[in-house]
């Protein structure tokens, strides 16, 4: 293959290495590589694919294959709205479809157990940039079908930095508890894969008996989760369980609280594992930032420093760097893992690097006397909803198009949008409809009127006194 | 003012917990509904909680797979659905 890719052909000494463990089957490298590459054969380079995947084994080995391809993946959850699954297809106009189907489909390139390769029959009207290696989208499904441009060189260095901060070894054994679709996801697969270590690929919830059955008995030694997952862990009384394969567990996706944060060093000292406290973004492949366990109950509440191979600076109100303590600015990191820009259609994809290296992450940080990084809020008006961005602007724009009269607010992972006069229809069904969160998360606070600013933006400080 | 039987509450934790409208919630399953998944599944033990005021064990969380075994379970915490 004369292209570097992150799953480059497998060394002797892996070959007959686990790689993946699923429902009690253990899958070589040798023989993903073999079933990789025989889905990836019906592409060539710089086809474009999108793949509608879930954790298991049959996604992550068309994912490997188009990967050592050369041709370029657009990740999507089996769990996505169609509606955003077709304006994907029509704004990237792909070869090829990888998804699940029912029944044999008419026309099928190849089938792997319940999965179809599936030939689109676009017109492709489009060049790809020879480094573009895959496509991966900011949120779950609102809005745009706007996506990041990562490169090879991305990837490589992003998941060779993960493997060597978290001292990945071949003897790691990840369990999968997010989606593949989602960077955070993925990047637990790579590193894993990359290292020579192993993957149980389940599609099971923590809520759910058999995931710690299978934990325990594949011998899993570390997952990661969002802060979600630590509000499941903190209700299942996490430190009470006996996980004596588990080394370490990790935490992304958004800011966990302090108080979160200090309650899960200590439980998982008391259990004798690793806590690590990391932040990102799609934009940067995935990691930026790691809290060293060591650090997890001292530090709890920062996202630590940036990872081996990046740097992090703050930008004050007028573009100057601040280098004092405890001064908040806006975030930017540098590295060789930030991607090289948008794409907002099929035309962007022949676009070079834009960035340059340098990520403005939209976050507004300080760090302490000892260099520490802390969170202290957004830029842009957007909640983080179980680890994936959710645009406020965008939740407007689209009850306003349903003849809503709202404003949405509220904290992470739980939504308030205040509608005037009433709601006209059932706001969280229509909202869990359009971007699968769950209903539950989406509060409706009915209020007389939306007071507005001049420019039409909502004054939330007095609809605080209207509404809840 | 006529009491709300303990039926009545338990059926209503599924209904907010997972935001349907009707009330045929008696052959619900975990999974079975798409509101039913981890995050369904929190709030219904949060909302269990808070209105029988007990404190349900982890296994109980991983095994209340079902509006049935719900009524199980809760029998354990001297809780009687009817």
């Amino acid at each position: 293959m004369g292209l570097d890719s992150i799953f480059r052909d497998i060394r002797r000494d892996t070959a007959n290495k686990t790689a993946l463990v699923s429902e009690g089957n253990e899958i070589t490298f040798a023989e993903l590589y073999k079933m990789a590459d025989l889905i990836a054969s019906f592409a060539s380079q710089g086809d474009v694919v999108l793949l509608i995947c879930a954790n298991d084994v049959e996604s992550i080995a068309a994912y490997v294959g188009f990967t050592r391809r050369g041709a370029v993946p657009i990740l999507a959850g089996r769990s996505t709205n169609e509606l955003f699954l077709d304006g994907l297809k029509e704004a990237y106009r792909p070869a090829f479809v990888f998804r699940k189907t029912d029944e044999k489909l008419d026309g099928a390139l190849c089938e792997l157990g319940p999965y179809s390769l599936l030939p689109t029959g676009f017109e492709i009207d489009y060049a790809v940039n020879p480094n573009l290696a895959l496509l991966l989208s900011t949120s779950g499904s609102t809005g745009s079908p706007k996506l990041v441009r990562l490169s090879r060189g991305n990837l490589i260095s992003n998941t060779e930095s993960i493997i060597e901060y978290l001292g990945i070894t071949p003897e790691d054994r990840a369990i999968t508890t997010l989606p593949m679709s989602y960077t955070y996801g993925l990047s637990i697969i790579n590193t894993h894969l990359y290292a020579g270590a192993s993957i149980v690929v389940t599609d099971r919830t923590l809520m759910d008996r058999e995931f710690w059955s299978t934990l325990k008995n594949s011998r899993a030694t570390t997952f990661g989760g969002v802060p979600y997952t630590y509000e499941m862990l903190k209700k299942l009384r996490f430190g009470r369980m006996d996980l004596p394969s588990l080394r370490c567990v990790t935490q992304a996706g958004g800011r966990l609280s302090p108080e979160l944060a200090a309650e899960f060093a200590d439980i998982c000292e008391g259990m004798g594992i690793g806590f690590i406290v990391m932040y990102g973004q799609t934009e940067a492949t995935a990691r930026m930032s790691w809290l060293a366990p060591e650090y997890a109950r001292a530090k709890a509440g920062s996202v630590g420093v940036a990872i081996p191979g990046g740097s992090f600076f703050l930008h004050g109100v007028g573009g100057e760097e601040i280098t004092e303590p405890r001064l908040v600015g806006e975030l930017v990191y540098r590295g060789e893992n930030v991607s090289m820009g948008y794409a907002e259609n099929r035309f962007d994809l022949c676009l070079g690097d834009e960035l340059g290296g340098v990520l403005e992450t939209g976050d507004l940080a300080y760090f302490d006397e000892d260099g520490f990084y802390y969170i202290a809020g957004r830029k842009k008006r957007f909640l983080k909803m179980f680890g994936n961005r959710v645009n406020l602007d965008e939740i407007d724009a689209m009850l306003r198009r349903e003849g809503c009269d709202c404003a949405s607010s509220g904290a992470d992972d739980n939504l308030i949008v205040y509608v005037a006069g009433g709601p006209p229809f059932d706001v969280p069904a229509f909202i869990s409809g359009r971007t699968g969160l769950h209903p539950s998360c989406v509060k409706v606070v009915e209020v007389e009127r939306i007071p507005r600013s001049e420019s039409g933006k909502a004054l939330f400080g007095e609809l605080g006194e209207h509404g809840a | 003012m006529i009491a709300i039987t303990n039926l009545e509450k338990y059926k209503n934790c599924f209904i907010e917990a997972f935001a349907l409208s009707e009330a045929d919630v008696e052959s619900l399953k975990y999974q079975g509904i798409q509101e039913w998944d981890s995050v369904g599944h929190m709030a219904l033990m949060a909302l269990l909680e808070d209105n029988f005021e007990i404190m349900l064990d982890t296994d109980d969380i991983i095994d209340f797979a079902s509006f049935e075994k719900g009524v199980e379970i809760l029998l354990k915490y001297e809780v009687v659905i009817r």
